[in-house]
């Protein structure tokens, strides 16, 4: 697996907020995204996602190959752990969570219903559904919010596993995960130029 | 896809309210008519196919904004919207699963409440195959109004004005079968039309929903 | 040339600020002649005496409302198609046009009806057509004014524009299915043995002439209002990220 981003141009609200972001990324490697609040790591994940069509530029890697993680878990409170986990899991086309809930440290919890979570177990269970969802690309939207240090180490752990397994990762975080080998992306650089507007045409 | 129907069964079930709310709407509503319009049974038996069906349409509406509001919310839709099966499907397992909870409960207790309303021997019948074959596209073009208004915080009155219109084939069709039914008319007509409502409402609206979804998340 | 270039919106706020003033102009003329003609030159009818002149508004009203709607079915078309924003524009501008047009032709009608069928509204198919026309109106508009970002309103109204189409065509069977109604047959036809006669018809055309100069005039005037505002967002925008 492989992802090349070229000429990237993203918008959030009908109006530009990232340009000609680029990266490549090969199998195994991992790349952390910063920049300050609201430039717009979030819109970039979820444009690399298929959530939103780019304004411009190409992405190699397909969405059917992406397992997003955002900052919502998609989690449901009347469910138990393991329910939450077997749901997604099917749509995904795979049965077995147990493996996942072990990675996470959640198979003591698997009977507990997802709303007597603390938020760093909902946090955790939200990340095990990357591993159930098995696809190569996992995109992070600050995933470490909330977990305390065993548990990003835990993380970062299953992260590196990905990795070794010809994975591809992105990360957009504040906290040092501990990843030496990641690449740093900034994304200060990119910010779009405020010439080219929403309504651009007008001024055609 | 099954998995999704049946995570959206087991959350009504769990949450409760699910199936109750339409049911007890329904049941307000026929217990309500009599007492405002007074009890003299012709009367009653003449409006009944008119009120069954506007009851169990309002009964729909009411639960419609819960569709997609909370998978909004906790971030599912996102998660289903980039998940393995297509949109399209999950937009129509949803919409089964509201007329699982809501149209298929109307259905079973319409028979009751039409005894309340005085109903026609050769009514009862009718009533509960128009109500079988219409709500389906109740729950189909509602689905197509929440996915509309997803994105909206105070959607709820919004998706009854955009849903309203939507529903009125609907409507007449039902009603009208239930009428020529309970006066032992031929009711081959307006059943066919419903059918064909519900049919293509089935067919061809969870493409406009899905994609009104797509929209809605960018 | 391709007629596209008229969707840029420099090229259209250009040539529709040149042409405004001769359908301003027109409309007024023919309006004002048609609707003169009908109501003071015509003989009273035979039966309905002078009631009868209402049709020189109700019946351009009702046409104008319907071709309202079809209007903004293909600039919805176009907007999903070809993303050319004036596109989508000129469908949220027709909308209120349309309503007022809908609105127009329920009053003439209730105005009609109350001499002739001795009451101010009946659930007439035709008249209920209308009346659910006005809420797939109301709800078409309403949408746009509940989403903020304007690409992604488009979107959503130009979907429900055409699912909605669908089932306004639908709803129109329904009620002809549910009700035979009161209503006098088409007051036009171009079938033989016409049911109205040339001194009536005349003045009709010319005042339908003028409802749909008058729609034109009223779009064009809205979607360049709708294209400033979108300038003027564009720029508070440009100027908060400045």
């Amino acid at each position: 697996m492989e992802m090349t981003v070229a000429g990237l141009a993203c918008a959030r609200g009908g109006l530009p907020i990232l340009e000609g972001v680029s990266f490549h990324l090969g199998p195994g490697q991992v790349l952390i995204l910063r920049g300050p609040n609201g430039i717009g790591k979030t819109t970039l994940l979820r444009t690399l996602a298929g959530l939103q069509p780019p304004l411009a530029g190409t992405i190699t890697a397909p969405a059917e190959t992406v397992a997003y993680a955002a900052h919502a878990d998609g989690l449901k409170a009347v469910l138990t752990v393991q329910e939450n986990l077997q749901f997604w899991a099917r749509i995904h086309g795979t049965d077995t969570v147990s493996e996942a809930l072990e990675a996470m440290n959640l198979a003591d919890l698997a009977d507990r219903q997802a709303r007597n979570l603390s938020a760093g177990q909902k946090r955790r269970l939200g990340l095990a559904r990357l591993l159930v969802a098995g696809r190569p690309v996992w995109i992070l939207d600050e995933p470490t919010v909330s977990l305390d240090a065993a548990s990003v180490a835990l993380f970062a752990g299953v992260v590196r596993r990905h990795l070794a397994g010809g994975g591809i990762t992105l990360i957009a975080t504040h906290i040092d995960l501990g990843l030496e080998e990641a690449a740093v992306l900034d994304l200060s650089g990119f910010k779009a130029r405020y010439q080219s507007g929403a309504f651009d045409e007008a001024f055609a | 896809m099954t998995a999704l129907l049946l995570r959206d069964l087991r959350l009504a079930v769990r949450a409760g309210g699910g199936f109750g709310l339409g049911l007890a709407f329904f049941l307000i509503m026929v217990v309500l008519v009599p007492l405002g319009v007074g009890p003299e049974g012709e009367l009653l038996a003449r409006i009944a196919p008119g009120i069954l069906w506007v009851g169990a349409l309002l009964a729909c509406l009411l639960s419609l904004d819960r569709i997609f509001a909370l998978d909004h919310e906790d971030g599912s839709l996102d998660l289903l919207a980039t998940a393995p099966i297509p949109l399209e499907g999950a937009v129509t397992m949803k919409a089964m699963a509201h007329w699982m909870t809501t149209g298929l409960p109307l259905v079973l207790a319409a028979p009751v409440l039409g005894l309340l309303l005085n109903l026609p021997g050769g009514g009862y019948v009718w009533l509960v195959a128009s109500l079988a074959l219409g709500t389906p596209a109740l729950s189909v073009i509602g689905t197509f109004g929440a996915a509309l208004t997803v994105g909206l915080r105070r959607g709820g009155l919004l998706l009854s004005l955009l849903v309203l219109p939507l529903y009125v084939p609907t409507l007449i069709f039902g009603a009208e079968v239930v009428r020529r039914g309970a006066e032992g008319l031929s009711v081959t007509t307006p059943l066919l039309l419903l059918a064909g409502i519900t049919l293509g409402s089935i067919a061809l609206l969870p493409f406009a929903s899905a994609a009104a979804i797509r929209i809605n998340l960018r | 040339m391709s007629i596209w270039e008229y969707a840029n919106p420099k090229k259209f706020m250009e040539t529709s600020g040149r042409a405004l003033p001769w359908f301003t102009g027109l409309a007024l003329v023919t309006l004002l002649a048609g609707l003169f003609w009908g109501f003071f030159l015509t003989p009273d009818d035979y039966r309905q005496g002078s009631t009868v002149k209402i049709v020189y508004l109700h019946v351009p009203a009702a046409m104008m409302a319907i071709n309202a709607w079809i209007m903004m079915l293909v600039a919805s078309v176009i907007w999903l198609v070809r993303r050319h924003h004036v596109s989508a524009l000129a469908a949220r501008a027709a909308a209120p046009v349309g309503i007022t047009m809908t609105l127009i032709a329920l009053f003439t009608g209730a105005i009609w009806g109350q001499p002739m069928w001795g009451t101010w509204w009946a659930w007439d198919p035709r008249l209920t057509s209308f009346l659910i026309l006005f809420l797939f109106y109301l709800g078409y508009t309403a949408l746009w004014e509940a989403i903020e970002d304007p690409d992604t309103a488009a979107d959503l109204t130009s979907v429900l524009c055409l699912v909605g189409s669908v089932f306004a065509l639908l709803s129109r069977y329904a009620v002809n299915f549910w009700n035979q109604g009161l209503h006098q047959g088409a007051s036009l036809s171009v079938a033989p043995g016409e049911r109205m006669h040339m001194t009536y018809k005349l003045p009709l055309y010319v005042s339908m002439t003028g409802f749909a100069l008058l729609f034109v005039t009223l779009v064009l005037v809205r979607t360049r209002t709708e294209i400033r505002a979108r300038r003027i967002k564009a720029l508070l925008a440009r100027e908060r990220m400045g």
